[in-house]
Order: C-alpha cells, then sequence, then structure tokens
C-alpha cells in the first residue's frame, strides 16, 4: 500500500494554504494581494506559472472584482479559489451575501487581519466577523497544519450537494500566515481523491440547460430563498461532521465542530477561536499543575453555529469564559452573545464573562490566560473585561 | 394572484431554470387603476397597443378587443396616449 502522507515540511501558515490549492488544483483562482495573504497568493501563482497546476490565474484590479469574478466563474461551473485579510474582506463585503444567495461554494481564505482604524496590519478577527452575517461557512485553524487540513477539507463541505454553500478558511494574520512551522501534508492523489472532481449546480455554460442566475427576488420569493440558505447551513452542520471522520481516516487527524480540551470534568471553561487555541491549552495545562480545574474549547466551525455542542459543553460549568478577539464597540465581542444564546437551552446558566483580548496584534501571552481563569475563578471579573490594555 | 412557490419547491440559489417564466409572474397583482375603453368612441388606431410596454392590449382582427389583466400593471399610457380619449383609468381594487 502507498503511503497516503507525505513527508514532513517545515512551512508558514500561507504556504500551506497555497500547497493545499496547488494539490486541490481548481479550476479557477482571481485574488488581490493584502498582507498577510499576501504569500498564498504569491506561491500559489508561482505554482500556476510552473505549470504544476492548471488553473485559469486571474489577475483583477481589486478584492471586489475578484470576488465578482470568482462567483461568476462558479456560477459558470469552474472550482474557484481566492483569498484575503482585513480591508480586502471589507472591500468585498457588498459581494459576499450575495456569494451566499447564488450558492456557489467559493473556497476564500481569510489571513485574520483586524480591520482599520486605527490602520493596523496585525493580527484580529474584526475582518471575517464582519462577514459572520453573510451566509458564508466559516471555518478556523489553529497552527499551520489545521491551516493545510481546513483548506482541504472546506471544498468538500462547501460543495456538498446539499450545502453548495462557500466558504472561509481562517488562519491567524502572523502568527499562522508567517510562522514556519512543522506540518505533514497528504500525498497530492491522496487530496485530489478526497475532495474529488467539481460537480456544479445548474451551471451557466451548460448551454444545453439554460439558466438565469442572480435574480431580482421581491419579498415572496427573498424570505425563503434565505430560509434554504438557513437549511443549506443547518446541513452542513451534519456533513462537516460525515468530512472530519473521512478525513480523519486519510490523515489520522480528527478534527471536530467543537473542539475540547480538559473541558469534561473542568469547573470553569474558556471559548476562544484560531491560534490562541493553542496558547490557552499551554495556559489550561499550567494552571491544571496549580490544581485549578479549568479547560478551553474552540467552535473549529464558526458558521454554521456548533449551539448544540456549546450548550452540552456549558452543562454544569461554574463559570464560561468567551474569549472575543473583536468587539462590536457599544457591546460585547461578537462571540459572547452567540454563546450566551446556545447556553439559553440549558436549565441553568454558568456565570458568563467576556474578555476582550488581542486587538491589533496586541500579544496574549500563556500567562495572560492563565490571569483570566484567576480573575474568573476568584470572582474579580467584569461582565466585560479587556485583556492587558496599557493604564 | 400567481400560484407562490415556497422555499420546498424553488429552485435554490435564486436561479430561474426555464425560459419565458416571466410570463407566470402576474404583475396585474400590482395594479390600482385599470384601463377601461369605450368602445363607442375607441376608432382600432392601435396606437394603445403600440405605447403599451407590458404588451396588455388584447387585439384580434386588428381591433381592440380588451386588456391582458394578469400583466397591465395599471400605468396609464394607453389612455394618455389615445387620440380619442376612449382609455380612462379606474380604480381597480380586486
Amino acid at each position: 500500500m502507498t503511503s497516503k502522507v507525505g513527508k514532513d515540511i517545515a512551512i508558514n501558515g500561507d504556504s500551506a494554504v497555497a500547497l493545499a490549492w496547488k494539490q486541490i488544483d481548481p479550476d479557477v483562482c482571481a485574488a488581490y494581494p493584502i498582507t498577510p495573504q499576501t504569500i498564498i497568493v504569491e506561491r500559489f501563482s508561482e505554482y500556476v506559472a510552473n505549470g504544476e497546476a492548471t488553473t485559469e490565474f486571474v489577475d483583477v484590479e481589486s478584492e471586489h472584482s475578484a470576488l465578482t469574478l470568482c462567483t461568476t466563474a462558479c456560477s459558470a461551473g469552474a472550482r474557484t479559489f481566492t483569498a484575503t485579510a482585513s480591508q480586502g474582506l471589507a472591500y468585498m463585503w457588498e459581494m459576499l451575501p450575495i456569494t451566499a444567495a447564488m450558492r456557489v461554494p467559493i473556497i476564500m481564505a481569510v489571513a485574520n487581519r483586524t480591520v482599520s482604524g486605527p490602520i493596523n496590519i496585525n493580527n484580529d478577527h474584526g475582518d471575517v466577523m464582519s462577514a459572520r452575517d453573510t451566509g458564508w461557512l466559516s471555518i478556523f485553524a489553529e497552527n499551520v497544519q489545521e491551516a493545510y487540513d481546513m483548506s482541504v477539507i472546506a471544498p468538500k463541505i462547501a460543495e456538498h450537494p446539499e450545502v453548495q454553500l462557500p466558504c472561509l478558511v481562517n488562519l491567524d494574520g502572523f502568527i499562522l500566515t508567517h510562522a514556519i512551522e512543522r506540518m505533514t501534508p497528504l500525498e497530492s492523489q491522496e487530496v485530489k481523491k478526497f475532495v474529488g472532481p467539481f460537480k456544479p449546480q445548474y451551471p451557466l455554460l451548460d448551454t444545453d440547460h439554460p439558466v438565469t442566475h442572480n435574480l431580482m427576488d421581491g419579498p415572496l420569493y427573498y424570505f425563503p430563498h434565505k430560509y434554504q440558505t438557513v437549511l443549506a447551513m443547518k446541513k452542513a452542520h451534519d456533513v462537516a461532521e460525515d468530512v472530519f471522520a473521512e478525513y480523519a481516516k486519510i490523515s489520522g487527524r480528527q478534527y471536530h465542530q467543537l473542539e475540547k480540551y480538559m473541558c469534561d470534568d473542568a469547573e470553569i471553561v474558556a471559548i476562544v477561536l484560531g491560534s490562541s487555541f493553542g496558547t490557552m491549552k499551554e495556559a489550561v495545562d499550567r494552571l491544571r499543575d496549580e490544581g485549578m480545574s479549568v479547560g478551553v474549547a474552540m467552535p473549529r466551525v464558526f458558521r454554521p453555529w456548533p449551539a448544540k455542542e456549546i450548550a452540552a459543553l456549558m452543562k454544569g460549568k461554574k463559570a464560561v469564559i468567551v474569549m472575543d478577539r473583536h468587539l462590536s464597540i457599544g457591546a460585547y465581542g461578537p462571540m459572547f452573545p452567540e454563546v450566551c444564546a446556545a447556553g439559553t437551552c440549558n436549565k441553568e446558566m454558568p456565570a458568563m464573562y467576556n474578555f476582550i483580548y488581542g486587538l491589533g496584534g496586541a500579544d496574549t501571552m500563556v500567562s495572560d490566560f492563565m490571569s483570566v481563569f484567576k480573575i474568573v475563578s476568584e470572582g474579580k471579573a467584569d461582565k466585560v473585561n479587556f485583556v492587558g490594555v496599557k493604564a | 394572484m400567481v400560484n407562490l412557490v415556497g422555499y420546498k419547491d424553488l429552485v435554490v440559489g435564486d436561479r430561474v431554470i426555464e425560459p419565458g417564466s416571466s410570463e407566470k409572474f402576474h404583475t396585474g397583482d400590482w395594479r390600482s387603476v385599470v384601463p377601461t375603453i369605450d368602445s363607442s368612441i375607441c376608432i382600432d388606431c392601435l396606437t394603445c397597443w403600440i405605447y403599451c410596454p407590458d404588451d396588455c392590449i388584447l387585439v384580434q382582427d386588428d381591433k381592440v378587443v380588451g386588456i391582458k389583466t394578469t400583466h397591465c400593471k395599471g400605468c396609464g399610457i394607453c389612455s394618455k396616449v389615445c387620440p380619442k380619449h376612449a382609455i380612462t383609468m379606474k380604480e381597480d381594487f380586486s
């Protein structure tokens, strides 16, 4: 039997995404470079130029054009990928809900970076959180390996015949995009076999069956169409579970809608997204050594929101800490109300705390996360807290 | 009122997969006034037929015979252009 798994390599997150793309070999890619996503499209365009990928790579004049081109290419029947970050995603925003409503399963890597201003190029989740209500699936990676794995997994979920939704693959800007880590890729033929051929629904280029896409939708049809997207999102929840299991078989790495670390017997659990999950695991380890009963979880799939899994996680906990790397100024972090809402399915609510951290790339260390748990455990936390803002 | 398709039967993705389906969309539902033709004044010049943006003036053997109510939005252009003032717009809340 030939090996399904390739050799370990040292690679940064952006290049890992580009490698996955090369192995999948999509039909069309249109993208506009923006820090910290640039390496993805740079590296991928090299693969195309070298003939290692057969993709039609289109240089466009803006992110808005990139997503418009991708949406139409995918409508035409092409497997289509793009990538962006921050202002780029903001510039694409007008097209985001349209792409989702057109039900074209584009894959977009987002090198999470804050949205200006003040002008800043570093990591937080301000960009992707602005896309959370648009109907795109959204998946998060904790490390470079996962950035690669999620890039391979995403099309399989998005392109499922009953899902057909575009998907954001999130990796933290610089922390993952530019950091070199050890990673085990799959063999290219394994990736191709796993992802399979692209089967578009009602493609525009099927001239034997002419169709019209993206019509004016009056009030009578707008709501039913939106509801169909709701159902597709629900379906994506089940599909993701199956795809994760299938991926585990070829990679040996099993993913879950909600990743949990030391949560089962914990009195206090934190919920966090992206690379901070790794940092918080270390904080949990150290606090466990000190005798504290703590755990941490990460919604691997942020859309569809794993409400059931989160409700189950919250059951019987003393306190739940929601770590948000973004802020709705004047309210809470974006994940806090969603976790609270999920918890209302249970009879009893734990004490709920929101911690805003790491905005604009502010370093948040293991010790910072340890003090978050300690502040909560000592009853000194406010409802909304800000980690490490210098006075 | 046209028979509406619900979310269960609606083609996903805001697509129309058959040609000429706008025929099924009864824009006449939007109408609040309806053209009423006085055939004793009408000279069948067909000016209204030429101007009607929705092809709603029904003509048989070169004579105006009525209004296609399923798609007439009641815009009143036919009434304005009629050289004999044979068409009046009447309230229609049916």
